[in-house]
């Protein structure tokens, strides 16, 4: 018992366990050919089936059960304000399986030279008074009545007065927020919190103009809009969903990373010294001090930047971006890799931080330009 | 076919015959907008001049910038929390100063905590890590905390000034006026 917790703890820790979520996003959602080949060997395509369903479900259910024996674990899980969060864990499964079962049902009817089943649906009409009225009136008594329950049996926290000169530790913004306040430990508080927000909305908005496909609209469809899934998903999924579910369980006092079975220890020491670009490539490889000129000192970064937002455009293009370059054009291509290239820089930098401290790629505290 | 005559001059007479259907001619079109836009600007200037006077209370409810912080033989060497609560400020002694350091974090302004047993200044909030100096070395943090000018008074008291601040990123920690030496 102590074994699989002491396990769990270990490969909880962000390094590792960003690592395993990614690949398997790699694998349920292959973007390439390489995790095509993995997906088809595995059989990832089972999962959407009703038994696939019932196995995903019966394994969460079970970790779940397994924690809850744990006393850390129920003090997180079961607190009223993450309770919420554990419920999102349980439906954001259960949707993306049902989305996902359906287009293979529609994808499989296609294959076999059939229509999507909605086809059939649409057809037939229904009078939106009584039959969805009724549908939607049932549905807020429901929820309403669940409402209801929540707040009486789980009543929500009342903390002290607000008190500037005390942040309560570990200090966390609510849930829809985590995803942001996990990326502001990687970017300075201008790019994370003001910059990235406005970008993401701003993607949203292209997301119209950006994918002009007209297949998959009014069924459900994987195989005839893959490119578009799986780019959403790894965002949503692995850049949004994980992310606020990071916040909410393994992040905390200090902000720490804590294993979902470990005791939340104030104490907890964990060494993160962060160290610039510049600085790396000054102090340490070149073994010298920190040029005085900003621009000189930030050349390094900057250079980086250049590349990586001027010419990767036009790399990716040629190669594994080919077809897609095709089918837009220069001005949708150049807007969507720029978005694309700049919600990459959220992983990029995580791993930058892991594995090389780095905390600034362009650091200039002098003009509160970090990035 | 009335219709389709020209536009007739616009009097208001013949306002009704040139539009028997009662649409709008263009005239009288520009006219309204120009009041309409006009009471719209209008409106929102008024609740703008409010929001702005609303930026600048009469009375502020700050507390004091500056204060007398006891005598530095008070103070021994380490990080003094004793007026993080009232002025957000720790005093801090080292083998040779005494300076005052600002209890916000420089990440996204958060107040960190002192941890005593690993010798530094943890934000809660997204985890920056400070030295006692108030050098920034882990988490997000881009710059170092603040210091506040601080100095003897002619009674030999200590006296920390919020109102001037030193940061080091700036080469300012080596002015004087923010540092106490003993």
């Amino acid at each position: 018992m102590e074994t699989i917790k002491h396990f769990i703890n270990t490969i909880a820790a962000p390094k590792i366990l960003f690592n395993i979520v990614v690949l398997s996003y790699l694998i349920i959602f292959p973007p390439f050919k390489f995790f095509q080949k993995i997906h088809d060997a595995l059989g990832v395509r089972r999962l959407w089936t009703k038994k696939g369903g019932m196995a995903i479900f019966s394994l969460m259910f079970l970790a779940f059960a397994f924690g809850l024996t744990d006393g850390n674990f129920r003090l997180i899980v079961l607190k009223p304000d993450n309770v919420p969060i554990v419920a999102l864990l349980f439906l954001v499964v259960f949707f993306v399986w049902l989305a996902l079962h359906q287009a293979q049902d529609n994808d499989d009817a296609i294959a076999k030279g059939g229509k999507p089943k909605e086809w059939a649906e649409s057809r037939e009409k229904v009078l939106v008074f009584p039959d969805l009225v009724y549908i939607e009136f049932i549905a807020l008594m429901i929820v309403a009545a669940l409402l209801v329950v929540w707040a009486i049996g789980l009543p929500a926290p009342l903390e002290q007065a607000a008190n500037p000169t005390v942040s309560p530790n570990p200090s966390k913004a609510p849930w829809y927020f985590l995803g942001l306040q996990e990326m502001l430990v990687y970017f300075d508080p201008w790019i994370a919190g003001v910059v990235f927000p406005t970008v993401i909305l701003l993607g949203l908005m292209c997301i119209p103009y950006m994918d002009k496909n007209r297949k998959g609209l009014g069924y459900y469809t994987y195989q005839d809009r893959k490119t578009a899934i799986n780019i959403f998903m790894f965002f949503w999924l692995v850049l949004w969903m994980f992310l606020i579910s990071i916040g909410t369980f393994l992040r905390g006092p200090n902000w720490n990373f804590f294993g979902p079975f470990e005791y939340w220890d104030h104490n907890k020491l964990e060494a993160l010294n962060n160290i610039n670009l510049s600085e790396l490539v000054y102090m340490i490889w070149l073994n010298q001090g920190l040029p005085s000129n900003i621009l000189w000192r930030e050349a390094p970064g900057f250079l980086i930047l250049i590349v990586y937002f001027g010419l990767l455009p036009a790399i990716l293009a040629k190669t594994i971006f080919k077809d897609l370059y095709a089918r837009m054009g220069v001005v949708r291509y150049s807007i969507f890799a720029v978005l694309f290239l700049m919600a990459l820089t959220l992983p990029i930098k995580m791993y930058l931080r892991w594995l090389f401290n780095i905390k600034y790629i362009v650091a200039i505290p002098e003009f509160f330009f970090n990035i | 076919m009335a219709d389709i005559k020209p536009p007739v001059t616009n009097t208001s007479n013949t306002k009704a015959a040139a539009n028997p259907a009662g649409d709008m001619d263009r005239r009288s079109f520009i006219k309204w907008s120009v009041v309409g836009w006009s009471a719209f600007v209008a409106v929102v200037a008024g609740y703008g001049s409010m929001v702005a006077r609303y930026l600048f209370p009469n009375v502020l409810f700050e507390p004091v910038q500056t204060f007398r912080a006891g005598v530095p033989e008070d103070y021994e060497i380490g990080v003094s929390e004793q007026f993080k609560e009232k002025y957000g400020v720790w005093i801090v002694r080292d083998s040779e100063k005494i300076f005052a350091l600002s209890t916000v974090c420089t990440h996204l302004g958060c107040t960190p905590n002192y941890l005593p047993v690993d010798q530094k200044f943890k934000c809660p909030c997204h985890g920056s890590g400070f030295y006692t100096t108030g050098i920034n070395f882990e988490g997000p943090a881009p710059r170092p905390l603040e210091r506040f000018k601080i100095y003897l008074s002619d009674q030999g008291e200590i006296i920390v000034d919020k109102t001037k601040k030193f940061q080091q990123e700036k080469g300012e920690w080596s002015d004087p006026e923010s540092l106490i030496v003993v």
